[in-house]
């Protein structure tokens, strides 16, 4: 048995003075420990310290014990090319950047290989080893022919840990490294993960802001916010009976922990709401249900949408129905074609076919045949969405102008989304992404369109800082009897606003109807399985 | 999807034919004291030309066996030189091409590496000293350079001849060894900025970090970086030797050297329209080849492309 993987008093400095206090940890080999925090709370600078790749203008501290080494941080290039891979390996989040788009597969793990051998290996002998590497994480050889674009999300992810691990590191890091995938991939990687760390005896630091994610996953855990370890210990008890506020409110506001289990409970057991948590984990989405949907006249009507790219068909006529100040939720993994029927809807892509009726009357595909006034969109990443060259109160005063609104409107649209009217003179670089999400909310809000289309709106975004921005849409929703169109890969998040939802699977609607309904008595498998991987993941361990 | 941008290359270098072959209407003067030049215009030297040019045909008849010729090497004579202008163009064609070849490759060597140093290395001498290298290699007129160097290494320090072409071989290497210097350093000064940026911007992606994190050596890192930045370079690079064709005029009068810019200058002044219809046409050819080779250097770099070209 090897000994265990103790960092001792790990400390970054920044530019601006101490960013992570000291703090210690240490991982048996093929146990893993969790690192939670949200964005902005130190752990990915932690990580990054730990496998020595700082950003520029930062400093790290402390003492690195591995089996085969000691470092003492700060330390050289040199200890560092001989540490990195061969003892400790990183991770990354997103498995659609962190592979090199022009260098197929196998290339990119072996040249992993070629850089931990002392002696240059043979062709064949390196092809082996690619293969060998491959089926470890459960793929096909012929993988290694392939190029990064040509593979699916988790498969991507899949040739990343052949990647970092061909190396046989001591630590492996994971910085979240499921947080890009879709709902159906994260428990297979993290599984996989899992079984291959105690195949080799490999200790492994999971960084995440996701406490349902690590449940059953990781013995330990580690709780930081703003650089400081707020609370730490065994997994099952800290998610069980947290002792720190912050870490009671993560649970509170993560959905697959709280309202996810909560309403699959209430579901399955027919009775009414119950529990503090429930209550207050909806807030004010528990009123929305009352919001009077006039359900006679419907707002936007699609029917037998298809699309197609090139030879390759993404929408296989999907019909989809929004009523007047309804909420609808449209579900699916990445490549089901719930992005491209939002994107047709708002005229951002041309449908192949299928009509797109707005209050009753059709629309010819593409942005001409539609008005700022009917329909908005919201978009994913609220970094790139905003201008970073012009301030905020600029961005919403040409959005203004669009809607012949005065100047002047500025504060009302600002308190509309609950942010202060000094805002209007600060840059997108200066706000944090829920803010940023808030500002891009206000910019569609300002013409006051009827529908509004939420692509994918809060996945960027902290749990708290998600349901913030939830709570945001729910009350919009009833003070402007807006209409919204929520497209979303979580379940979770879409529960928590949607009347009705939808389901899509590769280009198909394969399941559709009140909100409650699909979530109790979903009627088609994969519906089922996605109900059922939720309430897996919320289920304690 | 490679048959279309070949046809469509071929496309514009035929209407480029149609205006070439209209120069010798457009240009101003009465088309047969054109073409006669000094010589003396008796009868029946002017029926001679009309029947050599084939003026009493109508004009698409002429056009049509004036690109048959020229498709088949025959741009007729050169009335500057009394000569064919095939053979005109053939004695001086190797002189540009291996200037320009040299220059090019001078500004690649230097360039590229410099320029990935450069972004690795942000902020270091090595990158302020490739910046003041941008800078000076950007803003000195072409001409300006060439007599500096002229100055210098020819007449100060005499260790490269002053002018002319040598005697072929390494001698005539020698001889073009400042010129090329000179045309490199404005092209190299583009490719080593191109270069930079592309790099930075490639050195800041997750693959990058993610290639550190397992560990592999700089040098590779660094390579992966300038396989995913080949595009922007190659784009650079292709749009520089366009501009390499038209530059080596300057460079070809600073240095004396009798080739295709000497000759297009010396045929312009002098009106001799079919070296100058020949010249312009070659241009052109050489232009489309270089940029159908870039948009086919895209697909063999960026297997992204390559899937999107193939499913079309």
């Amino acid at each position: 048995m090897t000994a265990q993987v103790s960092v001792t008093a790990l400390t970054i400095d920044g530019p601006a003075g101490v960013v992570v206090a000291p703090f210690d940890f240490s991982i048996a080999p093929g146990e893993t420990l969790a690192l939670i925090g949200e964005s902005g709370s130190g752990k990915t600078l932690s990580a990054k310290a730990i496998a020595g790749l700082l950003p520029a203008g930062f400093t790290a501290r402390g003492t690195i014990a591995l089996s085969s080494a000691t470092i003492e941080l700060p330390s050289t290039d040199a200890v560092w090319r001989a540490t990195r891979g061969r003892r400790i390996s990183l991770l990354l989040q997103d498995p659609f950047t962190s592979l090199s788009p022009v260098h197929r597969c196998g290339t990119q793990i072996g040249m992993t290989i070629d850089a931990a051998s002392a002696t240059r290996l043979s062709r064949d002998e390196r092809t082996a080893r690619i293969t060998r590497s491959l089926a470890e994480v459960n793929l096909p050889a012929d993988v290694a022919r392939a190029y990064p674009h040509e593979l699916s999300g988790g498969m991507r992810q899949r040739v990343a840990i052949a990647a970092a691990l061909a190396t046989d590191p001591e630590l492996l890091i994971a910085d979240e490294p499921t947080t890009a995938l879709d709902a159906s991939n994260q428990g297979e990687i993290l599984d996989l993960l899992r079984g291959l760390q105690e195949k080799r005896g490999m200790a492994a630091l999971l960084i995440s802001h996701d406490l349902g994610m690590v449940r059953g996953r990781a013995e330990h855990v580690l709780v930081m916010r703003h650089g400081e370890i707020v609370e730490r210990g065994v997994t099952s008890s800290v998610l069980n009976a947290p002792s720190h506020p912050y870490t009671r409110a993560l649970i509170d506001a993560d959905p697959s922990l709280t309202d996810r289990s909560a309403r699959v409970v209430r579901g399955a057991s027919g009775a009414g709401v119950s529990g503090s948590a429930e209550a207050k984990a909806t807030g004010t989405t528990a009123d929305s249900t009352t919001v009077s949907v006039d359900a006679t006249a419907d707002l936007v009507v699609a029917t037998a949408v298809t699309k197609s790219f090139g030879d390759k068909t993404v929408l296989h006529g999907v019909s989809i129905t929004v009523g007047r100040g309804e909420t609808v939720g449209v579900v699916g993994e990445s490549g089901s074609g719930k992005t491209t029927i939002a994107r047709c809807i708002a005229g951002l892509e041309r449908e192949s076919s299928g009509v797109i009726e707005f209050e009753g009357v059709a629309l010819a595909p593409g942005r001409a045949s539609r008005t700022p006034k009917q329909m908005q969109i919201v978009f994913q990443d609220p970094y790139s969405s905003l201008n970073p060259m012009i301030s905020v109160g600029r961005s919403l005063k040409l959005a203004l102008r669009v809607a012949g609104r005065p100047a002047s409107d500025l504060n009302g649209l600002l308190q509309l989304v609950e942010l202060p009217a000094d805002f209007a003179s600060k840059r997108p670089a200066e706000l944090s992404g829920g803010q940023r999400q808030r500002i891009a909310i206000a910019r569609a809000l300002a013409v006051q369109p009827q529908l509004l289309i939420c692509d994918e709106s809060v996945s960027a975004l902290d749990v708290s800082v998600q349901k913030q921005i939830l709570d945001l849409l729910a009350k919009l929703r009833v003070d402007l009897g807006l209409s919204i169109l929520f497209i979303s890969h979580d379940l979770a998040v879409v529960r928590q606003l949607a009347d009705r939802v939808y389901v899509l699977r590769n280009g198909n609607v394969v399941e559709s109807g009140q909100c409650h309904d699909v979530l109790t008595s979903p009627q088609h498998p994969y519906t089922q399985s996605l109900v059922a991987a939720s309430i897996h993941e919320a289920a304690p361990h | 999807m490679l048959v279309v941008r070949v046809l469509g290359t071929l496309a514009i270098l035929l209407v480029l034919s149609i205006i070439v072959f209209s120069m010798l209407h457009l240009a101003p003067g009465d088309i047969v004291k054109n073409l006669l030049g000094n010589r003396a215009s008796s009868p029946e030297a002017i029926a001679a030309i009309r029947a050599q040019y084939n003026l009493d045909q109508p004009l698409y008849m002429q056009y049509l066996i004036w690109l048959g010729n020229a498709l088949t090497g025959d741009f007729g004579q050169s009335i500057r030189l009394q000569d064919s202008v095939s053979n005109v163009i053939g004695s001086r064609l190797g002189i540009t091409a291996a200037l320009s070849g040299l220059a090019f490759l001078l500004a690649l060597v230097v360039a590229v590496p410099l320029g990935v140093q450069s972004a690795v290395r942000s902020g270091s001498w090595i990158d302020r000293f490739a910046t003041g290298f941008g800078i000076v290699g950007l803003s000195a007129p072409t001409f300006a350079v060439g007599l500096l160097l002229l100055y210098v290494f020819a007449f100060y320090v005499p260790i490269f001849p002053v002018y002319g072409a040598g005697d072929g071989g390494l001698d005539t290497l020698w001889h073009l060894v400042l010129p090329a210097v000179t045309l490199a350093l404005g092209l190299g000064a583009i490719i080593l900025k191109l270069t930079r940026t592309a790099m930075l911007r490639e050195l800041e992606t997750d693959y990058v970090t993610f290639g550190r994190a397992r560990g592999l050596p700089d040098r590779q890192v660094h390579l992966i970086a300038l396989r995913n930045a080949a595009i922007p370079i190659v784009t650079g690079a292709s749009l520089v030797l366009t501009f390499l064709v038209g530059g080596t005029v300057l460079a070809e009068t600073t240095f004396a050297l009798p080739g295709l810019g000497t000759l297009l200058q010396g045929s312009v002044l002098f009106k001799d329209i079919a070296v100058v219809q020949a010249l312009t046409l070659l241009v052109a050819v050489t232009i489309a080849t270089i940029a159908l080779l870039a948009d086919l250097a895209y697909i063999f770099l960026d297997p992204r492309i390559r899937a999107k070209e193939s499913a079309q």
